[in-house]
């Protein structure tokens, strides 16, 4: 009998990814809680990671028609004791009836593994540029070239040789241009022609033919066709983000640790958004310097509190650095709300001139210890002043969080897409 | 007959092509087996998950349940909980055998002689395959099936599909045919049969028949549900045929796709009555092939060690106590079953001859065997050769657990000459389609008043349907019939009613 062997190795994988995203899509909101759930007792940088998550069945369940209880027969290998007659009690291993710890655990929950692009993408998934952004967003825009069909005039290097050839042959077969084969054809019937009355009519049929040829070029200045570009505004692919912290003697490990949070979650974000994403870390107490993110987060430092020094940092590296024209220029700041009241109006100067009208956004995080609930902590002095900021129309945002769990939250809140929010205030 | 097959755990195509011919020798000179041709395709462990996902088969329609059950898989697999089967074997003709690309040499040779033989045996000569599946058309029907669907999901959105598909899905397993239909008679051969009746009664006239009182007459009312049954063709159990039929809103879509879901169901509906068959055959033919071509020097003797090993794995049943059991192994019980025939036919006791005298002694295995493949399902197939010397051998039980029973579960029979015959019959019973499934019927419609579709679960043995389950299932059936169905469970002993459900239809999106 006639076998055959195929060879399947090299078939495109994958053929399952069709029904898996069809899984995801219709397990969606189930799995974004779950991402949530999950994301919030690891650490944010393990957020990138991917990993196993777990859902509900409920609602993702195919449900058949079963039956329980009632009478049980069964029949079991493996009888060591057992006579006809004897009663086994139920609770004990004799039934046999335990059930493994796979599937008593399927039962309630299913548990799958995310990769690292699906989970960031259903983790961040409901959360937009605010529309803050969008405003200056449209200004720091640069122009590209696309292309745009084709168009009669332009530089010989953009000349479209198929587009041109291919109107040339439409035209020379309109106007039935004769062939150089057809002419050729022509020579060799007159050579072979005998009849002198005859060639002399051939020939003068050829004169007409070649004629005609020279009359209609092969290719017309009409039939050229240059490439056309248009240009577009191109938004700019590359931020840049200044993470601020006030590391004076204030600021606990744990305050620390929630700034941190922030920071990552707001850098995971910013990839998604942007090709290009450069972090810079600037660290002060009553003076500011950039470091590197081991010195930023755990590099010890002392002294007093003067936020307008990382202000100052933060606008000469902007000017040093990175245009505001060529980058989107996003701050967060994280501080537990000390300065100098010496130092306010500085702070206020700079971010009204300088910072704020060149950043796509600026957040304050004002972080607490935790156990004390954000509404009850008084406002600090940083907190009213950029309130005050606030209501003179600056674009600021600014939170409280005291808790690790309240990162997220606060997160969301800041990024929510506004088209959301706004059907929900509407139905 | 000469030289060995191969040496080492590598090999090459012309390697499989030296072993499928080996076998194939084997199979059809000593074992007389009938197969399709055969076509091996080597794949990935990727792949393989893949088919696991698609319930084996090559190409399926899209669902996100297939995805689900991928994700699943892909976490246990990853995990190293679960690993992947040596191969997968499709009823189709010609007969695809999945291969593993990182079985070694000796797998694939245990894998072809299992699947590209055995299985493929078992396939083409089975009643039931045979009955229900077509091998030749399997294939080009899931691509038609594939496409349908697609283009479904075009003209009337995904989420329309989805919905419908789902809900196929809940009654899959009660979308299948158990009997084969009856063929209509032609008029001539119901004249025919008429006369023949006639002729008959004429022979056995007797004018006393007369004066024997019938019944009451029937009312016109009893009447009139007895023509709407018949019309409607009930009682019926194939759900998704009643509803294919005669669902009043679905659209001809809606139809094709429960159609589609119906006829795959059916396909598949052998292969969960020959389980334990199925996977014995396979086990025993490739137990045969692998013997012999290790005695004619085709495998070192550390290749056949290799099989063995795994051989050994395959066949090894837990017994109760063990934290390893989970029910029956059908490759352990099928095999063993299979085994024991060899042994009865070719060297009965006097035990064996009583109890099988049509085989015992009779010294053709083969012979024996082929027919057993041939005529048998789980269910008769044990409840015929399952012999004493086997349930002494898996010193087998008898428990009956009755809840209304304090004290405890009963030990009903064990491995003794009282208990021989009921054990037999209570294995078989774990094997009887008709008592694993649920028997749930459509048994009328109120046409006349709200359309009801009304559904009866005949109770066996006190067990009824899960609660939430039930809802879900008949929430999807009213979907579909788009009026109330409501599903009475009647105790088969006493005819009582044990609980009843209604349901109402979901408004849906225009779908109708």
């Amino acid at each position: 009998m006639v076998m055959h062997i195929i060879d399947r190795r090299l078939n495109p994988g994958g053929k399952s990814l069709e029904n898996r995203q069809r899984f995801l899509r219709r397990a969606k909101a189930l799995v974004q809680g779950a991402v949530k759930k999950t994301s919030q007792d690891r650490d944010i940088k393990d957020v990138l990671e991917g990993g196993e998550v777990s859902i509900p069945l409920d609602g993702m369940d195919e449900p058949r028609f079963r039956r329980e209880g009632g009478t049980r027969d069964m029949v079991l290998p493996g009888n060591k004791k057992f006579i006809e007659g004897d009663i086994l009690p139920r609770s004990g291993d004799g039934s046999g009836r335990k059930s493994g710890p796979g599937q008593g655990d399927s039962e309630d929950a299913f548990r799958f593994v995310l990769s690292k692009e699906e989970f960031v993408n259903l983790f961040l998934d409901d959360l937009e540029l605010p529309d803050l952004a969008k405003r200056k967003f449209a200004e720091a825009e640069s122009e590209g070239l696309v292309r745009a069909g084709y168009s009669t005039s332009g530089s010989p290097a953009n000349i479209s040789i198929s587009r041109t050839v291919t109107r040339a042959m439409a035209r020379r077969v309109a106007l039935r241009r004769p062939r150089p084969e057809a002419i050729a054809e022509f020579e060799a019937k007159i050579a072979e022609e005998t009849d002198e009355e005859k060639k002399a009519a051939l020939v003068a049929e050829l004169e007409a033919l070649k004629a005609k040829a020279k009359r209609i070029p092969f290719i017309d200045p009409i039939d050229i066709r240059y490439r056309r570009f248009e240009a577009v505004p191109k938004p700019i692919a590359q931020a840049v983000m200044f993470c601020l912290m006030d590391v004076s003697g204030s600021m606990s490990e744990h305050m620390k640790d929630l700034a941190k949070r922030f920071y990552m979650l707001l850098y995971v974000f910013l990839t998604r958004r942007y090709r290009h994403v450069e972090i810079v870390f600037i660290r002060h107490t009553d003076r500011a310097e950039e470091v590197d993110e081991q010195t930023f987060f755990y590099g010890p430092a002392s002294g007093g509190t003067l936020v307008s020094s990382a202000l100052q940092c933060m606008h000469d590296i902007v000017r040093s650095r990175f245009r505001p024209s060529d980058w989107n220029i996003y701050a967060a700041q994280a501080s537990d709300g000390d300065n100098a009241t010496s130092d306010s109006e500085n702070v206020a100067r700079l971010l009204t001139d300088n910072i704020l009208p060149v950043s796509q956004f600026f957040a304050y995080l004002e972080v607490g210890e935790s156990g004390t609930y954000s509404f009850e902590m008084p406002d600090s002095a940083l907190w009213s002043l950029y309130e005050r900021l606030r209501a003179n129309g600056q674009p600021l945002s600014m939170r409280k969080v005291r808790d690790r769990s309240e990162i997220f939250p606060v997160f969301h809140d800041l990024f929510q897409r506004r088209g959301t929010t706004q059907e929900r205030a509407a139905s | 007959m000469s030289g060995l097959l191969f040496e080492g755990a590598d090999w090459n195509f012309l390697t499989l092509q030296r072993i499928h011919d080996a076998c194939e020798n084997v199979a059809q000179k000593e074992l007389g087996l009938d197969t399709y041709p055969n076509q091996i395709e080597v794949i990935t462990a990727e792949q393989m998950l893949d088919a696991y996902s698609s319930v084996g088969m090559p190409l399926f329609y899209k669902h996100w349940s297939f995805g689900k059950h991928f994700a699943y898989h892909e976490a246990s697999y990853r995990k190293g909980l679960m690993g992947l089967a040596y191969e997968i074997v499709i009823n189709s003709s010609p007969c695809i055998s999945y291969l593993m690309e990182e079985n070694t040499a000796t797998m694939q040779t245990l894998v072809i002689a299992h699947a590209a033989f055995g299985h493929n045996h078992f396939f083409k000569n089975n009643y039931l395959f045979k009955q229900w599946t077509d091998a030749d058309g399997i294939l080009d029907y899931l691509d038609f099936a594939r496409g349908y669907i697609a283009q479904c999901e075009e003209r009337y959105g995904r989420v329309a599909v989805e919905h419908t598909l789902d809900a196929a899905h809940a009654l899959m397993s009660h979308g299948v045919d158990r009997y084969p239909g009856k063929k209509k008679l032609d008029f001539r051969e119901e004249e025919k049969r008429a006369g023949k009746r006639r002729l008959y009664e004429e022979g056995t006239f007797n004018d006393l028949w007369r004066t024997v009182p019938t019944g009451p007459v029937k009312t016109s009312a009893v009447l009139n549900v007895e023509r709407r049954k018949a019309l409607l063709g009930l009682p019926q159990e194939n759900l998704l045929y009643f509803l294919e039929k005669t669902a009043p809103r679905l659209a001809p879509w809606q139809r094709e796709l429960l159609r589609i879901v119906r006829h795959i169901a059916q396909y598949f509906y052998p292969q969960g009555q020959t389980k334990v068959m199925n996977e014995g055959t396979a086990t025993y033919v490739h137990y045969r092939i692998m013997n012999r071509l290790h005695q004619e020097g085709r495998l070192t003797d550390g290749n056949f060690l290799e099989f063995l090993q795994s051989h050994t794995n395959v066949v090894f049943q837990p017994e109760f106590d063990d934290p390893r059991f989970s029910g029956f192994n059908p490759y352990a019980l099928g095999f063993a079953i299979m085994q024991d025939i060899e042994r009865i036919v070719k060297d009965p006791t006097e035990e064996d001859r009583e109890w099988f005298p049509d085989i015992a002694g009779t010294g053709d295995e083969m012979a024996v065997l082929r027919d057993v493949w041939a005529n048998y399902r789980d269910e008769s197939f044990i409840s015929q050769f399952l012999s004493p010397n086997l349930i002494r051998q898996f010193r087998l039980f008898h428990l009956h657990d009755d809840p209304a029973e304090r004290a405890g579960i009963l030990v009903d029979a064990i491995h003794d000459e009282r208990g021989y015959r009921r054990i037999r019959r209570e294995l078989s019973k774990q094997y009887d389609v008709g008592y694993i499934d649920p028997n749930i019927e459509v048994v009328d419609v109120d046409l006349a008043g709200d359309r009801r579709l009304m559904l009866r679960h005949t109770v066996v043995k006190g067990a009824q349907l899960s609660e939430t389950d039930t809802k879900r299932v008949l929430q999807h059936l009213a979907d579909l019939w788009s009026y109330d169905v409501s599903l009475v469970e009647v105790d088969a002993a006493t005819d009582k009613v044990l609980k009843e459900y209604v349901l109402n239809p979901r408004i849906q999106p225009a779908a109708a």
